[in-house]
């Protein structure tokens, strides 16, 4: 596709707003999301599957004595989008009357910026080449070791693709978005019979940001040769020093306690703590919408409100719950530009580019630091309890010796609760790594209880 | 073949609307179908979809939000060797099916081909006959048992202050036609609803969920109340405000009936799912015929359970939903199959294909997992357990399928002292390896029961729903993760 061709979905949303009025609503929001994708897997050398697609969906919110309703449709045929609004105008009638409800209020047209989200080069790729980056990563990792036998396939995949939005308060906009991104999945098998598998992945806007099909391979070689052999360990309270995956692992489940929906729901711990120290002074966060080329940047939210750094811990001292326009009037708060969500569904409160700032430390002095301890390298299942901070997750990594990784660990839990953990970080690393949405270094926690044997 | 003028619908309810809506029939899908093979591949399907749905979310007393969608497409595979080449629209002009026919066919290069293909209608079997469809029931009905909900939670304990509560519905009609000379299709319903409360007494906040549904129309509700659900969740929030922390270490664990069969899902079932089987990526790998269980286990997949989330009367390859008996007195038996695992390993499709949407390629997937009951009263099982803990619901779990380690987070819970339940424990992970904890049973219950219609199953970014089900399973050794030190438990290394 070409990249001007996001202007026409603008005016095709800003068309489907003045309709919904015309037909009787208060307010309206249109979005509209299309796009095309290619994906290829690579196993053992043969091609095992492509996908090659073009896909796009209207989703519209409509509003009306302080009621809404939240739909979405694949038929953007002229008829079709007529009768979509009608069914959108009767099951608004269903919803009460809120008046928490309503659109944000901003500069109605604001200057957004370019945030480099999409690369013609992306668009520019042939499925050959495609082809050729997950057959060059597969064999990668091949040649790397002759322990790893088997594989569950490298997988290329790339998407084009425009985003258009537009209200009924005069606001529209539209920007192109692009991505790419490479994975590879190693398996060995080890010597109790069982299998170890890791893998490894890159993911950016512009293909020039991407790991090298090598590098990839040799990063996913190297995560499941040191899984070999592991033993389990007695259950005690030991340091625990998060690798940078589990530190970004970490900022993703902190993240769901400073939503905005979780201070009206009363489901966060950090509820009334706005101000306060509830973490070390080691800790600094940011939700970034507005980094150059970010996985999750974006020059306006769901809602249309122009984007915003965030700060949400400052040096420990959490600063501020992120909001969407419904928690914020809900709250007595402003919108913090952080409106996301599905399409066809009410906005919700998302984060975008979560960023724990680089401390002091190299990973090396982090390690030297601990006598007795775990490095954790994975976490399994979903173990925090938001409402109360407890943590208890499912976990694997290797014991730290004298400051040495010794051996690999496996089958152990963490447990702790996450309000303690934040106050426990005793070390920050300088080696931020971003991946996706989420960046963070290594880091240090005094204590948490381990359980295996 | 060609349609009939007259009479009942060939291939079904699902093939009427979709020809009465978008004129698609079998000679349409003939012609497509020759197009997709046009450059030799060994296999071609279309798999047509319709979905609706429709939500409402209600918060604080409250209907948040009205909504839903619809959507249609067609999905188009081309199967050569073992490689697939997929592609979709959402157009259902004949034109761009063609496309799709077109982009799906580049998996194969062996050249042009010009084979005339045959597909011939056949019946849908039905296990989900639905008495009062969801889609066709007016707001009213269905808000009234919404606020059913919402008022018996809240009567229920004072300390419950929040409620929510959402009923989603959805219609998906399906009309699958492939080169092997299939057009079937289906009409599948699912009524799913959700409530969650927050008990708040002192400052000490709990939260708990609950729900409930399947292939039903509104008159699941006759089945299971929207009060039952309600109060299940508000029950579990207020003796979370009990619970004590849990114990760690190793210790017996008695698995409670119904929900539990979450973990067979996860640490088992994945397993046997032929295609990480056919890559040799599943700890099951090439151990048919084997003991990979306690002899007490029979592990069964049924997609035939009448009206349950995870049946389905045809897969998503159009073969019809069967039983399958995975492993039999601790043996295993067979695998879960597609129909690129069955040609592999020369056998039937099983009944397995799934995929989350016409965007999607399908893959062997489960559809109502559970273990058959036993022998033993589950008092007795409780009885035998000296120092240990019972769970009893989950909010969800993961697997690695290469080596069977699992996790599971439990969200209702109790001690087992002296072989009688204690206090509620709060914060309990169990952590294991599916075959490991399997050698482990001994014993299994009299009282086998089926989950009320709540899980999801993800795999490959594809979420399908399934049913899982289990009697009381006492395992004689599973490492809890919890923040208590058990006694002893710190010794062993």
């Amino acid at each position: 596709m070409s990249e001007g061709f996001h202007e026409d979905y603008r005016s095709l949303a800003e068309q489907v707003v003045r309709r919904a009025l015309a037909k009787g609503a208060d307010d309206a929001e249109a979005v509209i999301n299309a796009g095309s994708e290619f994906t290829v897997s690579v196993r053992k050398g043969e091609i095992e599957k492509l996908i090659e697609a073009g896909s796009r969906t209207l989703g519209l919110r409509l509003y009306r004595d302080g009621r809404a309703s939240a739909t979405y449709t694949s038929d953007l045929s002229p008829e079709g989008i007529e009768e979509f609004i009608d069914r959108a105008l009767d099951l608004v009638l269903i919803a009460d009357p809120d008046e928490f409800r309503s659109l944000p209020d901003f500069d109605a047209q604001p200057a957004l910026p370019d945030l480099d989200l999409y690369d013609e080069a992306i668009a520019r790729l042939t499925p050959a080449e495609q082809i050729d980056w997950a057959k060059r990563c597969e064999a990668a990792l091949f040649a790397t070791d002759p322990r790893i036998t088997n594989s569950d396939g490298a997988e290329f995949s790339s998407e084009t693709g425009t985003i258009a939005f537009a209200n009924s308060r005069g606001f529209s906009g539209s920007y192109p978005t692009s991505a790419a991104s490479l994975q590879v999945e190693a398996i060995v098998d080890d010597t109790d019979q069982k299998k170890r598998t890791d893998y490894w992945y890159t993911v950016e806007r512009s293909l020039v940001r991407l790991q090298s099909p090598e590098e990839v391979a040799r990063v996913a070689a190297e995560r499941v040769l040191r899984k070999l052999g592991p033993r389990k360990v007695s259950t005690r309270e030991v340091p625990v020093v998060f690798e940078p995956g589990m530190t970004r692992a970490l900022l993703r489940e902190l993240s769901s306690a400073v939503m905005g929906t979780a201070l009206y729901r009363r489901s966060s711990f950090l509820i009334g703590r706005e101000g306060e120290q509830v973490a070390s002074p080691l800790v600094t966060i940011v939700d970034d919408p507005t980094l150059p080329g970010g996985v999750g940047s974006r020059p306006f939210d769901a809602e249309g409100v122009p984007t915003r750094r965030n700060v949400l811990f400052d040096k420990g001292v959490f600063k501020q719950f992120l909001f969407d326009s419904y928690t914020a009037n809900r709250t007595g708060h402003q919108s913090t530009g952080s409106a996301g969500g599905g399409i066809g569904s009410m906005p919700t409160v998302r984060t975008t580019n979560l960023v724990l700032v680089a401390g002091p430390h190299t990973p090396e002095q982090i390690l030297a630091s601990v006598a007795d301890g775990l490095y954790l390298t994975e976490l399994m299942g979903f173990g925090v309890n938001l409402t109360t901070g407890d943590l208890s997750q499912g976990a694997a990594g290797y014991w730290i010796e004298n400051g040495k990784l010794s051996y690999p660990v496996s089958e152990i839990n963490i447990a702790g609760n996450l309000k303690a953990l934040l106050l426990d970080i005793e070390m920050v690393g300088n080696d931020v790594q971003t991946l996706g949405a989420t960046a963070a270094p290594t880091i240090k926690v005094s204590k948490l209880m381990v359980s295996g044997l | 073949m060609t349609s009939q003028a007259n009479g009942a619908p060939r291939g079904g309810a699902g093939a009427a609307f979709f020809a009465g809506r978008f004129g698609i029939d079998e000679q349409l899908c003939e012609r497509l179908l020759g197009v997709a093979l046009g450059r030799g591949g060994d296999y071609a399907e279309l798999y047509f979809e319709h979905r609706e749905n429709g939500n409402i979310v209600f918060e604080d007393q409250k209907v948040k939000s009205a909504g839903g969608g619809v959507m249609s497409g067609v999905g188009v595979r081309v199967i050569r060797g073992d490689s697939i080449g997929y592609a979709y629209t959402e157009d259902l002009s004949f034109e761009a099916i063609k496309a799709a026919c077109e982009a799906a066919a580049h998996i194969s290069t062996a050249g042009e081909q010009n084979l005339p293909v045959g597909i011939d209608a056949a019946p849908t079997p039905s296990y989900y006959p639905v008495l009062n469809p969801a889609a066709e029931v007016g707001a009213a009905e269905k808000l009234a048992v919404i606020r059913r909900a919402d008022e018996a939670a809240r009567r229920y304990h004072p300390s419950i202050v929040r409620v929510d509560v959402s009923l989603v519905d959805e219609l998906k009609r399906v009309l699958i036609a492939s080169s092997d000379g299939k057009f079937i299709s289906d009409v599948q319903p699912m009524v799913r609803f959700n409530v969650g409360c927050l008990s708040e007494i002192d400052g000490s906040r709990q939260t708990a969920r609950s729900g409930g549904g399947g292939r039903y129309g509104m008159e699941y509700f006759a089945q299971v109340t929207p009060e039952a659900l309600a109060i299940e969740a508000a029950r579990e929030a207020v003796l979370l405000q009990e619970a004590v922390p849990a114990p760690a270490g190793v210790m017996p664990v008695v698995l409670g009936a119904g929900d539990s069969g979450i973990l067979l899902h996860e640490a088992v079932g994945h397993g046997l799912e032929a295609d990480f089987n056919r890559k040799q990526t599943s700890t099951y790998s090439g151990r048919v015929g084997q003991l990979v269980a306690s002899e007490l286990v029979t592990v069964v997949d049924d997609g035939t359970i009448v009206n349950s989330r995870g049946s389905i009367n045809i897969d998503d390859e159009g073969n019809p939903g069967r039983r399958n008996t995975l492993i039999e007195d601790g043996v295993l038996r067979a695998y879960m199959q597609d129909r690129i695992s069955a040609k592999h390993y020369r056998t039937d499709p099983s009944g397995n294909s799934r995929r989350e949407t016409f965007r999607h390629y399908p893959m062997p997937r489960m559809t109502n997992t559970y273990m058959l009951a036993g022998e033993t009263p589950p008092e007795e099982i409780i009885r035998s357990v000296d120092k240990g803990i019972y769970c009893v619901a989950y909010s969800g779990g993961q697997v690695n399928i290469s080596n069977g380690d699992f996790v599971f987070s439990v969200t209702e819970g109790y001690l087992i002292e002296n072989g009688r339940l204690g206090s509620p424990i709060k914060g309990v992970t169990l952590i294991g390896n599916g075959p490991d904890v399997l050698s482990r049973v001994t014993a299994v219950g009299t009282d086998y029961k089926l989950s009320d219609g709540r899980w999801t199953c993800g795999k490959d970014g594809q979420s399908v729903p399934v049913g899982v089900g289990m009697p009381t399973v006492l395992v004689s050794g599973i490492t809890v993760g919890g923040t208590e030190q058990a006694a002893g438990g710190g010794e062993l290394s």
